[in-house]
């Protein structure tokens, strides 16, 4: 395989009259992954993420001041909202699909999408991704699912709103929900579409990294980025299928009157037909996938933070080899917990049991990978870029989101917490936020490599990341204290408790931390797009980093390197690495770029 | 509200103008190193983050100090006194760790903030560091591990023994029925093929069942405090979930399959309101509704605290109110309760 990748390599080394470009081919259809990546970061994170953020602050409001009348509510929802009064069912479909577009269009596709397509050839030195052809397919099934999935939001019986884990039978009935007739049929359409485009691009990123490292680039000298992209694409390759196979099954109860998951139905006054299937088969199905899922969204932020953390301490990252092995082992065992979400479903109690042990393990990795970032600061050189504030603070939200995570995986304190708001703050903290932040310090980051050489006013930076910091904080940290109180979650309103009554001020609360959150956001979207257009060149190596891809050309061209591939002759991490004498390797230079081969005398560790 | 609204909206306004006018000033004087932090931003970063830590830990006093009153009062249920120790158990050790460290990655951060000609300490790898914290949490969870299971295998033990009440809780949109298995203590058999809504058979309890003949159906649960209920659960049409927050209990309801879970009731309702948490939050939430009740906005009528029975699955537009009234009483109460009830029989045998 390596010898089809060196003459690929001599092959543009040798000429570079580059095929002629048209519009089309460059900005549209473009097998480029440097566009291919900016096309997911636009579609995935700026549009979708508006979206879904823009309807979590519409039910976030009507939790605030339950059945108050905005005349917002009436712009927006139309008729679902009569008099500017939110409509209960349209407060579960905006439930819905906020969890569908958040989890699977922004911090799947728009996550691993943008910066495994960015990084993966720039970071282990290939002039592309292994197919580029089915790099731009990929792309262009998770643009119509998209499609889809926003058209959805217009049909007559409104959206799919049985929850983003659309449980049947509320899911195949439209008699139980009006969102469960064409929203929801659009729904799952555009959910086999965006597994097909989630598979193309896995396979597509592991078929990459294996096959095309550079001369040089073993495993252990890629950087953690590479690891986590690399990891993330092998568990959506195991479990995405299976979700795939859940939607269709679904689909052919809905459609055909198959009997997978339904059995003894009677509802609006009739017995149906269904008999024998089983929703908790369903459950089982879905979470499969829907928790490896989590880790899916979690550990490309964690590489992304990795990275940025190190750079930015002008340090190694600490325990490189124990960060791959808490990767790995986190991949294997978010496999084998998915059970955790169903310790109260009717589940065999012992099966409960199995995976309380398994959930509980998966702490111990990720404590490793808490610790290693900390002591990555510690005795740093602390560079405070808005990607590292970002990955600071993803830290942060890590450990205070994954602690709860001890509570809810252990089955017997689960019983009373399960879909509680105690669980909506744990899991936001620690995979919604946590990711988030992953991919604000990612872009703050490679920005200049996305954009030809551009920087971010990092000015602007600093304001987006303090109002969301503090805002983050503001929203979760109370939430807890409502889970705990007994609050269900996807209540359209808590009036019907009076035993819920005091905790309206703390919804107030919440919701004014989040629209200050998200008006921050515009803060980053604004600085965005004008840095796009008008942002100042920096150094070509802006942060002074060691990986490849700030070797590649400033311009972007197709093939990333105007000469040969670099060769690789060092790790990712040697940052302020020393000689005997405790002079930088490179004198006056704390930085020794993976290029570099090994100076004389210098000896290279066994990381 | 929408002043709040407005108000925020303008803050964030404001703020923009100001950054981009900065920005335009930034951006006519700098070189091209102006995006990179310089030695000034890591300073006021480095100091905003130790005040970050600040606010974290404020936050968390706030919330327990503002909010601590608002979590469930103690557990009425037999296993309910394991379930809050375990939890507290957790929270502690969670809470220790937690403050230990937030403070360890905020205070580094401020700490080892950049300065011209600090130098970084090459430190790639120590196994002996990555073995204490591999260690110490495989201690600590083996613990919480051990402790959890033991507690989850005893509440989820649903037996005979002690001779349980049977009753079934029988979900629908959007309300609970609870049936009593009557004088023989089995629930006659049943199944939605057999729902007669004419005949006022909406359980589908099988007729021909003598076991059936003696059932009780209701629509408000009384429990006889200090004796085991054994609940079967079973849903007619999605999927629910009967939740029972002072129970410290909780199991879904799924069509086509019957699921169980068992506990015994410890307080009556009566002593319940007895209790100074109890009495404190009838009387803070009462003050709230005769302010709505002086506004004449709805839900504004005096409260008396019940236990009460929550549907916690999404269900459908009316899931936020699937409720249903638990009254836990003495055994004498209850039998009186009881013996005012109609058996399905009797039902059955006025509808001919």
């Amino acid at each position: 395989m390596s010898a089809t990748a060196h003459e690929h390599v001599e092959d543009h080394a040798e000429g570079h009259h580059h095929h002629k470009e048209t519009f089309i081919t460059k900005y549209i259809f473009s097998q480029d992954h440097k566009m291919i990546a900016k096309q997911y970061l636009i579609t995935g994170i700026l549009v979708m993420g508006f979206i879904g953020i823009a309807m979590s602050l519409l039910f976030r409001m009507q939790l605030a001041w339950p059945g108050e009348s905005f005349s917002i509510f009436e712009a927006v929802l139309g008729k679902w909202a009569p008099d500017g009064v939110m409509d209960a069912d349209v407060y579960l479909s905006l439930v819905t699909i906020h969890g569908t577009i958040m989890v699977f269009f922004v911090l799947t596709a728009g996550l691993s999408g943008t910066f495994s397509n960015l990084l993966i050839p720039l970071q282990i030195g290939a002039r592309d991704m292994a197919s580029g052809f089915l790099n731009m397919i990929s792309y262009w099934l998770f643009f119509i699912s998209a499609v889809i999935m926003v058209i959805s939001l217009f049909v007559e019986s409104g959206p799919a709103a049985a929850g983003w884990t659309i449980y049947p039978p509320l899911s195949a009935l439209p008699m139980a929900q009006s969102g469960s007739g064409m929203g929801m049929t659009l729904w799952l359409v555009s959910m086999a579409i965006f597994i097909a485009s989630s598979l193309l691009g896995s396979l597509n990123y592991i078929v990459t990294i294996l096959n095309l490292r550079t001369k040089g680039m073993s495993m252990t000298r890629l950087p953690l980025t590479i690891w986590a992209f690399f990891v993330t694409a092998i568990i959506g390759v195991i479990s995405f299928p299976v979700l795939l196979s859940a939607a269709l099954l679904l689909l052919m109860d809905r459609s055909f009157g198959t009997s997978f998951f339904l059995s003894d139905i009677f509802i609006q006054g009739e017995v149906l037909h269904y008999q024998g299937g089983s929703p908790v088969l369903y459950e089982h199905l879905f979470w499969f996938l829907g928790h490896p899922e989590v880790y899916i969204v979690i550990l490309p932020a964690m590489g992304i933070v990795s990275e940025v953390m190190a750079v930015n301490s002008r340090k190694p990252i600490f325990g490189y080899r124990a960060m791959i092995a808490s990767i790995i082992a986190i991949a294997f065992l978010s496999t084998i917990v998915w059970g955790h979400h169903m310790f109260i479903s009717g589940m065999n109690p012992f099966l409960g049991s199995v995976f309380t042990f398994t959930t509980l393990l998966i702490a111990i990795p990720s404590a490793v990978k808490a610790f290693n970032w900390i002591t990555t600061l510690w005795k740093g050189n602390l560079q405070m870029n808005p990607g590292m504030l970002f990955s600071i603070a993803m830290v942060s939200t890590f450990i205070t989101g994954g602690l709860t995570g001890i509570i809810l995986g252990d089955s017997a304190l689960d019983i009373n917490v399960h879909d509680t708001y105690f669980v909506v703050a744990h899991f936001h903290l620690v995979m919604g936020i946590s990711a988030l932040y992953g991919v604000f310090a990612g872009v703050y980051h490679w920005f200049p490599k996305m954009f030809e050489g551009k920087m971010m006013n990092k000015n602007l930076g600093y304001v987006h990341f303090w109002i969301t910091a503090v805002g983050a904080y503001g929203i979760f940290f109370p939430m807890h204290f409502i889970g705990m109180a007994g609050v269900p979650r996807r209540y359209y309103e808590n009036t019907a408790f009076p035993m819920f009554d005091e905790m309206t001020n703390i919804q107030v609360l919440m919701t004014v931390f989040a629209l200050i959150t998200a008006g921050a956001q515009l803060v980053f979207t604004y600085n965005f797009i004008s840095s796009v257009f008008f942002g100042k060149k920096g150094p070509k190596n802006p942060w002074k980093a060691n990986t490849l891809e700030w070797t590649a050309e400033v311009k972007h061209i197709h093939g990333n390197w105007d000469g040969p591939i670099p060769e690789v002759h060092r790790w990712a991490y040697d940052y302020s690495k020393t000689d005997e004498n405790g002079e930088y390797v490179i004198p006056g230079q704390d930085f020794v770029p993976q290029t570099v081969p090994l100076q004389e005398d210098e000896e290279e560790l066994q990381h | 509200m929408t002043t709040l609204l407005t108000l925020a909206v303008l803050i964030l306004v404001f703020i923009a103008i100001w950054q981009m006018t900065k920005i335009f000033e930034l951006s006519q004087l700098r070189t091209e190193t102006a995006q990179i932090a310089n030695e000034q931003d890591n300073k006021n970063n480095a100091y905003l983050m130790f005040a970050f830590l600040i606010f974290i830990y404020a936050i968390t006093i706030f919330s327990f100090w503002k909010y601590g009153k608002f979590l469930l009062p103690e557990a009425s249920s037999a296993h309910g006194a394991e379930y809050d120790s375990l939890m507290l158990m957790s929270f502690v050790i969670i809470f220790i760790v937690q403050t230990l460290t937030q403070f360890l990655l905020h205070y580094f951060a401020y700490k080892y903030r950049g300065k011209a000609g600090r130098k970084a300490l090459f430190f790639a790898d120590s196994n002996k560091l990555e073995a204490i914290w591999t260690i110490i949490p495989v201690i600590v969870l083996a613990a919480l591990i051990l402790w959890g299971l033991y507690t989850w295998t005893n509440i989820m033990d649903v037996n005979e023994e002690d001779d349980p009440l049977v009753v079934e809780l029988y979900a629908q949109q959007f309300n609970w029925t609870a049936r009593y298995a009557g004088a023989d203590n089995v629930l006659g058999g049943a199944n939605v093929r057999m729902i007669d809504i004419d005949r006022a058979n909406v359980l589908g309890l099988d007729e021909a069942d003598t076991y059936a003949s003696d059932d009780v159906i209701v629509k408000e649960l009384h429990l006889p405090v200090g004796r085991k209920v054994n609940f079967k659960f079973r849903s007619q049409d999605v999927l629910h979930s009967a939740y029972f927050p002072h129970f410290r209990a909780q199991m879904n309801c799924v069509p086509g399959m019957i699921t169980e879970f068992s506990f015994t009731p410890i307080t009556t309702t009566a002593d319940m309101r007895q209790n100074p948490d109890i009495i404190d939050k009838v009387e803070r939430t009462n003050i709230i509704r005769a302010e709505r009740a002086a506004n004449g906005e709805p839900n504004s009528d005096p409260w008396e605290f019940d236990y009460v029975l929550l549907c916690n699955k999404i269900c459908g537009k009316s899931h936020y109110n699937m409720q249903m009234k638990i009254i836990v009483e003495t055994e004498e109460e209850y039998n009186e309760w009881m013996k005012t009830q109609q058996t399905f029989g009797q039902t059955m045998a006025s509808m001919q």
